[in-house]
């Protein structure tokens, strides 16, 4: 049985995952993939009547038991530096990070 | 027997009444540890030593200058005749998934290991108000990606205090781990496919996985957002119960708590079971799983020693005057795997995408030409190979060419398992049921290594368990007895929406009803030794 993830799709989802792994890695978790698909393929097998639709939570939420949104207004944080010191890098309430690769458009 | 094996509403009784202090709990607590926990978890262990493989791990980060303080300040406030909160003194855990404010908040992962969260999670807020003190953050499956928490980045990883050879189960294993040694009588753990249930019966006690929506998620950091249910972890019933009543209700910082009262679940606990219907389903007791190899699926039966049990604590709820119905149809039980594997990686990656070295957590160390090379070797690093696992999945089954055949259909299935839920507790359907009773998992606690890295076996440790976080509805797993091997085993009650409070009613009717059981009077080994 050939693999449905291919080393070129798994790269593919490497990258899409922001991730870059070593071969060792790499070999174990597309392994991995391809056998958790053969559990996933079940579902292709279960009759699914036409009128079941799809469940984005499994208890319904009625407008009577759901959380009204909240007024959007602005609150600060008490302590914002708090939140900052969290940053791997920041200078003058501002976070550092490496460049960020842009194309040159002409 | 020690204060710090008392029960959690004992503890609190003997606090009020000013019989010990609070201090006095969280000294014997802190000493237990001291004595059963061994070192904690670290991203640096270093050699395993033959000690190591004896002690139960079950921390991460010990707060104990945080609980003695507010110990001091409970046994202050009742040496000035002030109120104090109904639990008052008592120690608990918190699964490392929750943000508390100021100690560092590591989700088992490298890659949150320096985050000390800014503000506190809602049921840890809740514990607290009610004045339970917390010792410690206790260690978990890294994101909570497992049921056995071998994947934690923190190790040695927890172990059974029943048998220390063998996993505590997972994700919330720390927490199961720490309530059996006695190193708290309460944990708040959370349960996404049975990471309550299956951990409490592998460590002996009991786990609520409430209703989805009933305890707020704010501050709990995200794995499958429409499955995550935190709830309590207690060595008895009217334990976990009183802590269920102290952390449910609608929060409004949590968009999908549900503005559904919460009764007294303590009124109702001892009713009894009279004329309550309980079902038993064949679908329970076998599970059906793919081969790796040749994606052939195979039926096996559950533990014999498993089915016994459930089938003797029917016919002890029988004696007592609960209706058994026997051969409930709950045919969708085998498609929770498949549709888990789906709904679950989809949402996990969505949620961990936040994690790129930016605003917080790990960074890599490494020299980076530009941004993307710093998320993608800050992400290699910082992750284990679960969330990379779960990850690569999610991208897989949500791409556009492919999210019709998964995703959606994922998605259908969940309504057809909800639907098997709906069908036997509809009160005017044929069955009309007050709750299942089941096998919380296939088989008791396994050896450490004997599954870890095969991501397939692993995941349907949870078969029965997963179910439950599909249809939302609320379920418990209580001890039911000991295997052959001395492990416990334990069964599973679930129900419908919001019916937490006839789930504690069964449970601990349950629990009176072999009170004087031989098996209640054993001790897990690490308190023994």
């Amino acid at each position: 049985m050939t693999d449905e993830i291919t080393p070129e799709v798994f790269e593919h989802l490497v990258e899409l995952a922001a991730l870059e792994l070593d071969p060792t890695q790499s070999s174990y978790l597309r392994r991995e993939l391809n056998h958790q698909l053969k559990a996933i393929h079940e579902l292709e097998a279960i009759p699914l009547d036409e009128s079941i639709p799809p469940a984005l939570h499994g208890v319904p939420y009625p407008l009577d038991i759901s959380q009204p949104p909240r007024p959007d207004i602005w609150q600060a944080f008490a302590n914002p530096e708090e939140i900052l010191a969290q940053a791997p890098e920041s200078e003058d309430g501002y976070i550092i990070v490496p460049d960020i690769p842009h194309t040159q458009l002409d | 027997m020690e204060l710090c094996d008392y029960s959690a509403l004992q503890i609190a009784s003997l606090i009020h009444l000013r019989q010990v202090s609070a201090s006095e709990v969280i000294e014997s607590t802190l000493k237990r540890i001291e004595k059963v926990d061994g070192r904690p978890g670290n991203l640096e262990p270093g050699a395993f030593t033959p000690e190591d493989s004896q002690r139960v791990h079950a921390f991460i980060t010990l707060t104990q200058e945080r609980a003695r303080a507010q110990a001091a300040k409970i046994d202050g406030k009742l040496a000035d005749g002030e109120e104090v909160g109904p639990l008052a003194g008592v120690p608990f855990t918190t699964k490392d998934i929750f943000c508390v404010k100021g100690t560092p908040s590591t989700a088992g992962s490298r890659i949150l290991a320096n985050f000390t969260a800014p503000y506190t999670a809602t049921p840890v807020e809740r514990m607290e108000a009610a004045g339970a003190v917390m010792v410690g953050k206790v260690n978990l499956d890294e994101f909570t990606y497992g049921s056995s928490n071998e994947s934690s980045a923190f190790q040695p990883s927890p172990r059974n205090p029943w048998d220390p050879s063998r996993v505590p189960g997972g994700s919330s294993g720390g927490s199961a781990a720490s309530v059996a040694a006695g190193e708290a009588a309460l944990s708040l753990g959370t349960d996404t496919a049975g990471s309550i249930r299956q951990p409490a019966a592998f460590c002996g006690v009991v786990g609520l996985k409430p209703t989805y929506g009933r305890v707020s998620r704010y501050g709990l950091i995200a794995f499958a957002s429409s499955l995550d249910c935190p709830g309590p972890v207690a060595r008895s019933v009217s334990d976990a119960a009183a802590m269920f009543q102290i952390i449910a209700g609608v929060d409004p910082k949590d968009s999908t708590s549900a503005s559904v009262p919460v009764p007294d679940v303590a009124a109702a606990l001892e009713k009894g079971v009279r004329g309550l219907r309980i079902g038993l389903s064949p679908d329970y007791f076998r599970i059906i799983f793919p081969d790796p190899d040749s994606g052939e699926f195979g039926q096996q039966p559950i533990s014999p020693e498993i089915e016994a049990s459930v089938r003797h604590a029917a016919d002890r709820l029988s004696q007592m005057g609960a209706e058994i119905i026997e051969n409930v149809p709950m045919p969708a039980t085998r498609y929770g795997i498949p549709a888990y594997f789906v709904i679950s990686r989809v949402e996990a990656a969505s949620n961990l995408h936040r994690y790129d070295g930016v605003k917080y957590g790990y960074r890599t160390a490494h020299p980076v030409d530009d941004l993307r090379e710093m998320y993608r070797k800050t992400r290699a690093q910082g992750f284990g190979p679960q969330p990379k696992l779960r990850i690569l999945m999610g991208m897989y089954v949500s791409a556009a060419q492919y999210s019709e055949a998964y995703y959606m259909r994922a998605l259908r299935v969940r309504s057809q398992i909800r639907r098997d839920f709906e069908q036997v507790f509809d009160p005017n359907g044929a069955y009309h049921l007050d709750a299942m009773l089941t096998p919380t998992t296939p088989t008791t606690a396994f050896p450490m290594g004997a599954i870890y890295g095969n991501s397939v076996l692993m995941q349907y440790a949870d078969q029965l368990t997963v179910p439950a976080n599909h249809a939302g509805v609320p379920g418990i797993s209580l001890p039911s007895g000991l295997d052959q091997d001395g492990l416990p085993i334990g069964i599973q009650l679930l129900g419908p929406d919001y019916s937490e409070a006839v789930l504690f009613q069964i449970a601990r009717a349950f629990e009176m009803a072999t009170e004087a059981d031989e098996w209640r009077s054993a001790k897990p080994k690490v308190l023994t030794a």
